[in-house]
C-alpha cells in the first residue's frame, strides 16, 4: 500500500493507520463516539490485507485482556474505546504496565462522569496521565489535534510502546474522532518488529528458559525492586516529550491546551493579536511525559498562563507544578460535552490573566 | 527369603520397569499447595500430558488468580498470569494471534464461575480452540475459605458461617453443564483426582482436551472436583470422604459433552 491522501474521520484514520502500521491485532467493544474504528476495520477485512486479527469482544474487560494475551506474544496490538469503556480497561492496563507489555490504547473521550454524554471532553486527563488503574505506573500519552495526527500517532505509538515495553495511550476526544479531514497516510509497514523478542510467551523452545509474564511479586522487596525499575524507565521516557509552539516567541500571555482545545485556542491567538494582545499557545503533544521544562522556561518570559481544557481543570495542576509559582496560572474551559468557542477563551484570557 | 526381597527391589529400581516417574516438565520449585490438595496432582498430570504429546515448545499456559496463581512456577512452559477471572480472554488473545499453538487456562471456581463468568461463557460461545482446566473445590482457597459460587447449600465458609442459605446467597452454579449447552464447546467433562483410578481418567481427559486443539472445533473444558482440606477445615482423608458424599452428588463425575455431542 503506497502513500495515500484520503478524506477520513479521525476514528477511521486510527483504523486505517492501524492496518498500515502493521498491527497484528485489534480487540474492542462498541461505544460512541469511537465505534467507527471497529466498523472500519471489519469492513476493510484486514485479515486479507495484512493478516491482522480483528475481534469484537464481549466487554471492555475482555477486550483489554485479549490485548494482554496477544501483546505477550510480542505482537503489535491496539484497542480503542471511550471513557466508560476505558474505566473498565483500568485493571487490565495496570497488569499490562506492571508486566511491561507494549500496546496502543486509544481513548476517544466523551463527557462524564458516569454514562455522561457522547460529546467530546478532556476530562480523562487525570486517569490517562497519572496511571489510571492501581499502583505506581505511567502510560506514555500522545494527544493528537488533527485527523493527520490520529493516523501518525498510531505508528509512533507502536514505536514508542516497543521501545519502552510500555503501553501507549492515544488520548483524543469525540471531536477529533468524528471530524473529517484530509489525511496523508503512510505506506504499509511490515507486521514484524525489529525490537527485542527475548521475553515473549510464544512457547518455550529448548534453547531458552521458559518465559513468564506476570505482574505478581509475593515478596515486597522484589516488588519494590520492580517498581524502581519501572520508575527508572519512566525517567528515561521523559526524553520523548513533544510539544508545539504557536506564536510563542514574543508572547506576553500564554495559553496551554492540547487536542481539540488547542485547535480552538489557535483561533483565540489570532483574535487576541487582532486586538493587540500578545497571546501565544503551547500545545503539549505528549501529556506524559509533560513539557514541564518548557513551561518553566516560558514562565520567565510571559506574564501569566491560562490552561484551556474541556474539563473542570485537570491539566492546570501540571501547568502550576511546572511554573512553580513564578507567575499566575488559571484554568478555563467548558466541560461535560461542551466545547468552548475561541471568543469565550479570549474573554477568559482577558478576564483571568491580562487584566490581573 | 532375604535374597528374594533384594531381587524384587532390584527389579523395581531397574529403569526399564519404571511405571511412574516425575515428569521432566515439573520444575524443582517447591509446590505451594497444601499437602492433600488436588491442585498438585492436576499439575503433574498436565506436565505428563504436555511432555508425552511433545508440545512443550508450542504450549502457553494462562494462570489465574487463586491458589494456582503461581502455577507458572511449577510447569516448565511459557506462562502468563491473568487478572482474576480474565484467563479465557487472555487465552483468546494468545490463540487468535498464534492459532497453531496450544493455549490453556488453569482456573479455580471463583475465577472461572464468579468474577470470570462472562469471559468463560463468551470464550466458550465463540468456540475458541483452547483448553480450560477448571478446579472446583467449592471454596475460595487462596483468600482463606470464603464462599464460592460453587459452595454447596448449607456449607459453612468464612463468609457463610451459618451455612450457605440459598434463599439469600443463591445456588451453587454448575458452570460445566451450563457451557456444555453452547455450540462453541466441543468436549466437556467432570473428573476427580482423589483416587488412582480417577487420576488415570483425569489424565486421559486432559490429554483429549489438548489433542482437540488440533481439530479447531471449539473449547475443551475439564472440570476437576477437588477437595480443599485447608479451606474445608478437615484432614485430607476426611475431606476426600466428604467430597465423595457431598460434592459428587451435586457435581456428578463423567463426560457431559464428547466430540461436540451432549452425552445422554
Ligand atoms: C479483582 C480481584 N478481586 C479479588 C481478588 C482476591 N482473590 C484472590 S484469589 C480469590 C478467590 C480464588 O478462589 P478460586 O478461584 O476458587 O481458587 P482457589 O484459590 O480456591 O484455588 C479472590 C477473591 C483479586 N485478586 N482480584
Amino acid at each position: 500500500m503506497k502513500k495515500d491522501i484520503l478524506l477520513l474521520k479521525g476514528n477511521e484514520a486510527i483504523a486505517e493507520a492501524a492496518i498500515r502500521a502493521g498491527a497484528d491485532a485489534y480487540f474492542g467493544y462498541p461505544i460512541t463516539p469511537q465505534s467507527e474504528v471497529l466498523e472500519y476495520l471489519m469492513l476493510e477485512k484486514p485479515e486479507e490485507r495484512t493478516g491482522m486479527v480483528v475481534l469484537q469482544a464481549e466487554s471492555e474487560l475482555a477486550a483489554i485482556n485479549m490485548v494482554f494475551g496477544a501483546a505477550s506474544a510480542g505482537r503489535k496490538v491496539i484497542t480503542s474505546s471511550s471513557s466508560p469503556g476505558v474505566s473498565l480497561y483500568q485493571e487490565g492496563i495496570s497488569y499490562i504496565a506492571g508486566a511491561e507489555l507494549p500496546c496502543v490504547i486509544v481513548n476517544i473521550v466523551r463527557g462524564g462522569p458516569g454514562l455522561g454524554t457522547i460529546q467530546p471532553s478532556q476530562a480523562d486527563y487525570f486517569q490517562s496521565t497519572k496511571g489510571g488503574g492501581h499502583g505506581d505506573y505511567h502510560l506514555l500519552v500522545l494527544a493528537p489535534a488533527s485527523v493527520q495526527e490520529m493516523a501518525d500517532f498510531v505508528k509512533l505509538g507502536f514505536e514508542l510502546a516497543f521501545k519502552y515495553r510500555n503501553p501507549v495511550m492515544i488520548l483524543s476526544d469525540g471531536l477529533i474522532g468524528q471530524i473529517m479531514e484530509k489525511v496523508e497516510l503512510f505506506e504499509q509497514v511490515d507486521r514484524a518488529t525489529e525490537f527485542d523478542q527475548s521475553w515473549v510467551t510464544t512457547g518455550k523452545t529448548p534453547d531458552r528458559e521458559r518465559n513468564i509474564i506476570t505482574s505478581l511479586n509475593l515478596q515486597s522487596v522484589m516488588q519494590e525492586k520492580h517498581n524502581f525499575k519501572l520508575q527508572a524507565k519512566y525517567k528515561k521516557m521523559q526524553s520523548e516529550v513533544r510539544f508545539e509552539e504557536i506564536e510563542c516567541e514574543d508572547a506576553e500571555y500564554l495559553m496551554v491546551a492540547y487536542g481539540s482545545s488547542a485547535r480552538v485556542c489557535q483561533k483565540t491567538v489570532q483574535l487576541a493579536r487582532d486586538k493587540g494582545i500578545k497571546a501565544g499557545l503551547l500545545r503539549p503533544i505528549t501529556l506524559y511525559p509533560y513539557p514541564s521544562g518548557k513551561l518553566n522556561e516560558m514562565a520567565d518570559r510571559v506574564k501569566g498562563m491560562l490552561s484551556v481544557e474541556m474539563s473542570a481543570g485537570q491539566m492546570v495542576e501540571d501547568v502550576r507544578l511546572a511554573v512553580n509559582g513564578k507567575i499566575p496560572v488559571e484554568h478555563y474551559g467548558r466541560f461535560g460535552g461542551m466545547v468552548h468557542s475561541p471568543r469565550e477563551v479570549l474573554e477568559a484570557l482577558e478576564e483571568k490573566i491580562v487584566k490581573k | 527369603m532375604k535374597m528374594e526381597v533384594q531381587d524384587i527391589s532390584k527389579q523395581i529400581i531397574d529403569p526399564k520397569n519404571l511405571v511412574y516417574d516425575r515428569s521432566p516438565l515439573m520444575t524443582d520449585n517447591v509446590l505451594t499447595y497444601c499437602p492433600g490438595c488436588g491442585h498438585g496432582v492436576v499439575h503433574h498430570l498436565m506436565a505428563e500430558v504436555i511432555d508425552e504429546m511433545g508440545i512443550q515448545s508450542e504450549t502457553i499456559g494462562v494462570a489465574p488468580v487463586g491458589c494456582s496463581v503461581l502455577a507458572y512456577e511449577f510447569l516448565d512452559v511459557d506462562w502468563l498470569q491473568a487478572p482474576h477471572g480474565r484467563a479465557p480472554a487472555v487465552a483468546t488473545g494468545l490463540k487468535r494471534i498464534m492459532p497453531e499453538k496450544y493455549i490453556f487456562t488453569y482456573q479455580g471456581d471463583g475465577d472461572l464461575a464468579a468474577i470470570g463468568t462472562g469471559e468463560t461463557i463468551h470464550a466458550c460461545n465463540r468456540g475458541e480452540h483452547i483448553t480450560i482446566i477448571f478446579i472446583n473445590n467449592g471454596i475460595y482457597g487462596m483468600t482463606g475459605g470464603q464462599m464460592a459460587p460453587t459452595t454447596l447449600p448449607g456449607m459453612a465458609t468464612s463468609t457463610s458461617p451459618y451455612g450457605r442459605d440459598v434463599s439469600t446467597m443463591g445456588y451453587p452454579i454448575k458452570m460445566t453443564e451450563l457451557v456444555a449447552q453452547l455450540p462453541g464447546t466441543y468436549y466437556v467433562t467432570r473428573q476427580a483426582v482423589h483416587k488412582p483410578g480417577n487420576v488415570r481418567k483425569t489424565k486421559k481427559a486432559i490429554q483429549k482436551a489438548f489433542e482437540n486443539q488440533k481439530l479447531k472445533k471449539g473449547v475443551s473444558l475439564v472440570e476437576v472436583v477437588s477437595n480443599c482440606n485447608n479451606g474445608w477445615k478437615m484432614t485430607p482423608v476426611k475431606s476426600n470422604t466428604w467430597m465423595e458424599e457431598n460434592m459428587f452428588p451435586y457435581y456428578p463425575l463423567g463426560d457431559i459433552k464428547v466430540d461436540g455431542e451432549l452425552v445422554k
